[in-house]
């Protein structure tokens, strides 16, 4: 049931970025194009999914565990770090220069077109490099 | 700022939207988990025991809905600008980036800001502005 709830939550997530327009970079671009002809619409994807959204986390709140039994896993660091920063600002850098984020990346993939998949086998280059450096700076840290 | 009415579409990107809410709440209420897409993907690359099945499951329901779309209408057309170069560049910092402040659109931008996280406000904050000034800089000073 969980790989069913799973599959079904990531389906609908990608037919929504579809619905939206979010799979096409042109479009992002066009909202993070402030100075040139902008297009608002990403602002109301982001206020359609938070206003679900905010209805969703609160009824969740008041649980402790989920409809299918398990114990919510919800974050819990609240503190805002250099790492919290740097990362949101590096993924920005990324995101403005392709048009494309993560979720839409992934949603294009099946489409047979070259260029998402360029853009996604990097990013999770990028994101192996990552836990690569996580790890030897942990065992730096450990041998000092 | 002019606004792009040519291709402004509020009605089929709240729609859309709400429909991302929906996969989040769903995740949220039957999983119990954050539907982050960067922290699905970048979890997996982990190889966690125990935990490989519902990330696949996840990602491939993902990359299985242009398929699914399409048996109802024909997927919209998309335009990306971006050479292989740039894709490239663009790719490994989104890694590099979403793994190393914990979040990307949809785990800080969708679901931190339901929550009303403070942390995911100012990573929000800090994409936004990192995405606004870097097409400003690709199409107007450079471009």
């Amino acid at each position: 049931m969980h790989i069913i709830m799973a599959l079904l939550a990531g389906l609908i997530f990608g037919i929504g970025l579809i619905v939206s327009g979010m799979t096409d970079p042109s479009k992002v671009i066009g909202f993070l194009d402030l100075a040139g002809s902008w297009d608002p619409s990403l602002g109301f994807v982001m206020g359609g999914a938070i206003l679900v959204g905010l209805i969703a986390f609160r009824f969740a709140a008041r649980r402790d565990r989920s409809l299918l039994g398990d114990a919510m896993r919800l974050p819990t660091a609240t503190h805002i770090d250099r790492r919290l920063v740097l990362g949101g600002l590096t993924f920005g850098v990324g995101w403005g220069l392709a048009g494309y984020c993560p979720g839409p990346a992934l949603a294009s993939l099946a489409s047979g077109a070259s260029k998402p998949l360029i853009f996604a086998a990097a990013m999770v280059v990028g994101m192996v490099i990552f836990e690569l450096l996580e790890r030897l700076l942990a065992r730096g840290k450990q041998a000092v | 700022m002019t606004i792009d009415l040519a291709n402004f579409t509020p009605w089929a990107s709240l729609a859309g939207g709400a429909l991302i809410g929906l996969a989040a709440a769903i995740f949220l209420l039957f999983n119990g988990r954050i539907a982050g897409i960067s922290g699905i993907l970048g979890g997996l690359l982990k190889w966690p025991k125990g935990d490989i099945a519902w990330r696949s499951a996840f990602l491939l329901g993902l990359i299985g809905a242009p398929a699914a779309y399409g048996l109802f209408a024909p997927l919209p057309a998309v335009q990306v600008e971006a050479g292989t170069v740039t894709l490239l560049a663009a790719g490994l910092l989104v890694g590099i980036g979403t793994r190393y402040g914990s979040g990307c659109t949809s785990g800080h931008g969708v679901c931190g800001l339901s929550r009303r996280s403070s942390r995911s406000l100012v990573a929000t904050a800090a994409f936004m502005t990192a995405g606004f000034v870097t097409v400003f800089i690709v199409r107007h000073l450079i471009g």
